[in-house]
């Protein structure tokens, strides 16, 4: 069978796996129709459909402007962490990166902390809620001081030092971040809820705050899967292949920066996926950027969306926080394919 | 085929130190010419070389037909010049076929991918390499010797007229060792390569070379045939060894090849 049949076969795979995921994840929750109504009434929305499917007009409500939001939103933040992650992976030839490396995450979580100790009572009078957007603002400031300092150490060749200012710059905003806690103790609940990340309580208008972003970046990004496949030989056999290492590099760090900003800024630190779909999207269809990036996009909406179902189910009415399931499941199972892997090989 | 002239490179390393590597280097390989640089560890080969491909800044000019490399874009010049670095970055989880693919990067636009006949290309270089059968197979899982000629293979891909090689054979028996020298020969001839090799071998280079040069300290001490080059008295003056320099002439053919024999300072035991 040739590459391009075998590519054709992984998406439609992974695109089953996303609609799998959407279907379930609107399908469960703690009120609403019968969960196995959902998907017939999914498809009696459709254009030139129509049958009775017993979902009341309310009961849609709820799964249409309760749960869609939080499935997409939640599909959107995966596919973008985990395409980032990818991207970032690949660019730095380094498996231990993700897409918080050079301090989207970092930054972010500074600038709510900010925007936070400002005060709600303050706030609540402003046009915009001001966290996701100084989030935002701050996550973009705080990579761009990392490319900076890295650059100018190390020349725009090279990944390694890019690396290291990321660490400098991410304890710096850490450090930052802690002195401002420590001086405002009563925001450390909101800010900590933050920092774990959630998906709850999202909304439509969350959707399409992030949807340009994480639509530009993901096409970016799928545009140079053939440079992140010429990278895997390192910058300077790249170089001599034709590859302009510093520029192509900044293009892919800006755009996987880019949506992993817009999407911690809405939905807080979500950890593990950036790190963990990559690889296991490696294992088990192969370390080409052709597919990995696609199935990254996909796989990482898929488990992120899923992750969010016991989220919701298991501590009811309480959250648990989508962070900690993520690294709930996704560790174990991590854990396991590495080892079958290696059993295999 | 290509001509390649260097005038005056100089590269130098360090802000401070400027430890000079290669200094003020002058010359001209012609299309299908293929020179062997020898020399001893530091004397500036692999300089050389890698300034010749961009990957040190240098002083001086280096042009290919005529034209300036410095004024080329990175992909011009890849499909100028192909290199073989001395201990190239192979990823485990790609297989053959996808890492000789690397080699049509330059003729990819941006946002392009590979056409069906970058496809051709890559298997028509395989085949000649007799690599069919590992084509489909992850490079971690192949020998020392197989996976030299996947990097050469790359090279080919590139279809540059100009091959660059930092000891290509330094980490193969000398069984392949051959082998590949051999391959590079044929290509030179029947492709009309220009070829630039850094060797350690010194009978091999004078083997397959055409021409040799040999630099101390960045500097070329000797330039010209092989039986001219290497003498017993350059070699002790410095490479600091004591050897035996064999001329051998071929009967049938009129040929004399030169054999450079290490003698030991000691008795044998």
């Amino acid at each position: 069978m040739d590459t391009a049949r075998r590519d054709r076969i992984w998406l439609i795979a992974g695109g089953a796996f996303l609609l799998v995921a959407v279907v379930v994840g609107a399908s469960t929750g703690p009120a609403g129709p019968d969960w196995w109504r959902v998907p017939a009434e999914l498809v009696n929305r459709l254009p030139l459909i129509a049958f009775d499917t017993g979902v009341s007009e309310a009961e849609w409500k709820i799964v249409w402007q309760i749960r869609m939001p939080r499935v997409v939103l939640g599909g959107l933040v995966g596919g973008m962490l985990s395409i980032a992650g990818a991207s970032y992976q690949g660019v730095f030839r380094n498996p231990l990166v993700d897409p918080y490396l050079l301090g989207a995450a970092a930054g972010a979580g500074l600038g709510a902390t900010i925007a936070l100790t400002i005060g709600r009572g303050v706030t609540a009078s402003w046009p915009v809620d001001p966290v996701p957007t100084i989030a935002f603002v701050f996550a973009l400031a705080t990579v761009m001081v990392t490319y900076t300092v890295g650059a100018a150490f190390g020349g725009s060749r090279s990944g390694v030092t890019l690396v290291l200012a990321g660490v400098a710059v991410v304890s710096f905003a850490t450090a930052l971040q802690t002195f401002l806690l420590q001086r405002n103790l009563e925001v450390i609940r909101e800010v900590f809820q933050w920092i774990l990340g959630r998906l709850s309580g999202a909304t439509w208008s969350d959707v399409r705050l992030v949807v340009p972003y994480v639509v530009v970046s993901s096409i970016v990004l799928m545009l140079h899967r053939r440079h992140l496949d010429v990278f895997r030989v390192g910058d300077e056999e790249a170089a001599t292949l034709g590859v302009s290492v510093g520029r192509t590099r900044l293009v892919i760090v800006v755009a996987a920066t880019l949506g992993t900003a817009a999407v911690v800024s809405v939905s807080g630190l979500i950890g593990f996926v950036g790190l963990v779909v990559p690889h296991v999207v490696r294992l088990i269809a192969g370390a080409g950027h052709r597919r990995l990036l696609p199935l990254s996009l996909m796989g990482g909406a898929a488990f992120l969306i899923l992750a969010d179902v016991p989220g919701r189910m298991l501590t009811r009415p309480a959250e648990t926080p989508i962070g900690v399931v993520t690294a709930f499941i996704g560790a174990p199972f991590f854990i396991y394919l590495l080892r079958t892997r290696k059993v295999a090989s | 085929m290509s001509d390649l002239r260097l005038a005056d490179l100089t590269v130098t390393y360090g802000r401070r130190s400027r430890t000079v590597a290669v200094d003020a280097f002058t010359d001209a390989v012609h299309a299908g010419e293929w020179l062997g640089l020898i020399g001893p560890n530091g004397a500036g080969k692999s300089s050389l070389l890698r300034a010749i491909v961009g990957l040190v800044a240098h002083r001086g000019e280096i042009e290919i037909d005529g034209r300036r490399v410095r004024e080329m874009s990175d992909r011009e010049r890849a499909a100028l010049v192909a290199y073989v670095p001395q201990q190239p970055l192979i990823p485990d989880d790609m297989t053959a076929r996808e890492y000789a693919l690397l080699g049509r990067s330059p003729y990819i636009g941006y946002f392009g991918s590979e056409t069906r006949r970058d496809r051709a290309v890559v298997d028509e270089v395989l085949a000649r390499l007799t690599l069919e059968e590992f084509a489909d197979r992850l490079l971690g899982e192949l020998s020392g010797g197989e996976r030299q000629r996947v990097v050469l293979a790359r090279a080919l891909a590139q279809q540059a007229p100009i091959l660059l090689l930092d000891e290509p054979t330094s980490a193969l028996d000398i069984g392949h060792q051959q082998q590949a020298l051999e391959l590079v020969a044929e290509l030179r001839r029947h492709d009309e390569l220009t070829v630039v090799s850094a060797m350690h071998d010194l009978t091999l280079a004078a083997m397959y070379t055409g021409r040799l040069t040999m630099l101390d300290h960045g500097r070329v001490v000797a330039s010209g045939a092989a039986i001219d080059v290497l003498t017993a008295a350059r070699l002790r003056a410095v490479f600091d060894v004591s050897v035996t320099v064999d001329v051998d002439t071929d009967g049938a053919t009129g040929e004399s090849r030169v054999i450079v024999v290490p003698r030991r300072s000691l008795p044998a035991p």
